[in-house]
């Protein structure tokens, strides 16, 4: 691409993606659930199991462990995010509030496969 | 003064990364006597990468570099936005892929190069082994009457710029004025493009917030691999094509995998493409981007 102010002027169709939550519901490490626990084994470079899934409007507690070095999991179309600290559980409650399939994905850079780490939740009726 | 670019070198500059002609930046004008100029931006090298996406990964770098000494009028400079090496947990395979990249850009007749890291180069020891070749990961320079500034977001493995790195950009933009000529380099983008594929800074909109008051600024940026424009209010920012292999656009695939080489078309997506200024239909393949909105 060349940036003057010369003559051909082409404007890219640019992809705007918003990412917004309506009302997912989050709160880390809650005492004592009564909602379903979901545990999800992370460690380089996956996450165990790699694909979720859930109901719409059914509230689950994802209960994280790593198994090696610091992870993170994030969430971006329900605003969703947490470390997950090697040698302690770290707990999301979430009730999603939008059926459809989202990636899911480590934010925080852990290794040569960090960008393959990623899952699928799939929120169903 | 020097030469004026002429139709061979611009067909030339098409299959560059990313060409900005000072006059096309917003704030710029220029005096009467004074000289246009222009810089070049590299990105996404990935030296140190094998596999499929790219059969000629050794390469491809050396044949950007020759491109640019191709030009017969040369850049004033070129700045590389990062993702110099491809990742690798190996601290000791680091330093050599970052020495082995500073080998081959050294054959680049332009004298002015300038560096910032990627996520690959720095996020695994915060940018340690970048700053023991290159230097600080975060700095500015003024340019023929441009002030240039480069933001880190990616020394930090989280994608953050930080706050104390904030600070000190809010008191650099301070001695500016609000009408000054103002370029951001950044390796990935500062505006949330697809966060489902780090393509984003988590605190990025802190610093756009802090441009906002500031007329004329423009940002550059690289790490999604292919071209891309995008405003967030009268900022406009541009990402370059990567030097090692394109990726799809934004949720087009089921990952971010790198897009399959095609040998009927090899370096296809790259930024360092020949283009041969003999033949007429490389007329076609020039786009030029405003970056001043009309
Ligand atoms: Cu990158
Ligand atoms: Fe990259």
């Amino acid at each position: 691409m060349i940036f003057g102010k010369k003559t051909l002027r082409i404007v890219a169709a640019a992809t705007v993606v918003t990412i917004g939550s309506l009302g997912a519901y989050v709160a880390a490490q809650s005492a004592e659930p009564k909602e379903k626990v979901i545990k999800i084994t992370a460690k380089k470079f996956n996450y165990i199991p790699g694909e979720v899934k859930l109901k719409k409007g059914v509230p689950v507690i994802l209960e994280f462990r790593s198994q090696d070095v610091l992870m993170g999991f994030n969430l971006p179309d329900f605003n969703v995010r947490a470390d997950i600290v090697p040698g302690k559980a770290t707990r999301l409650r979430l009730t999603p509030d939008k059926t459809g399939t989202f990636v899911f994905l480590c934010d925080i850079f852990c290794g040569t496969g960090h960008e393959e780490m990623n899952g699928k939740l799939t929120v169903v009726d | 003064m020097s030469k004026p670019i002429d139709r061979r070198d611009f067909l030339k500059l098409a299959g560059l990364g990313g060409v900005v002609f000072a006059s096309g930046l917003p704030g710029v004008t220029l005096g009467a006597g004074q000289d246009d100029f222009y810089f070049v931006q590299l990105s996404d090298a990935h030296w140190g990468f094998e596999g499929p996406p790219n059969p000629d990964a050794k390469g491809t770098l050396k044949k950007a570099v020759a491109a640019v000494n191709s030009l017969e009028r040369q850049p004033d400079f070129i700045m590389f936005t990062g993702d110099l090496t491809h990742t690798t947990d190996n601290p000791v395979e680091r330093r050599k892929r970052l020495s082995e990249f500073k080998e081959i850009v050294k054959d680049l007749k332009v004298k002015t190069v300038r560096y910032m890291p990627g996520e690959h180069d720095a996020s695994l020891d915060n940018g340690k082994a970048f700053q023991e070749f290159f230097g600080a990961t975060h700095y500015t320079f003024d340019h023929k009457g441009v002030h240039f500034i480069v933001l880190d977001n990616v020394s930090d493995p989280r994608a953050s710029i930080g706050d104390e790195q904030l600070g000190w950009l809010a008191a650099d933009l301070k001695q500016q004025k609000n009408d000054a000529p103002i370029v951001v380099f950044t390796h990935r983008p500062l505006f949330d493009l697809y966060p489902q594929w780090d393509w984003a800074t988590k605190d990025g909109a802190k610093a756009v917030d802090m441009l906002m008051p500031y007329k004329n600024v423009t940002v550059f940026y690289g790490h999604i691999h292919q071209e891309h424009h995008h405003m967030t209010g009268h900022i406009a920012h541009h990402a370059a094509k990567g030097l090692m292999f394109p990726l799809p656009e934004a949720g087009k695939a089921p990952t971010r995998a790198p897009l399959p080489w095609d040998p009927a078309q090899p370096y296809k997506g790259l930024g360092f493409r020949e283009v041969d200024a003999d033949t007429k239909a490389a007329d076609n393949k020039i786009t030029e981007f405003p970056v001043v909105k009309a």
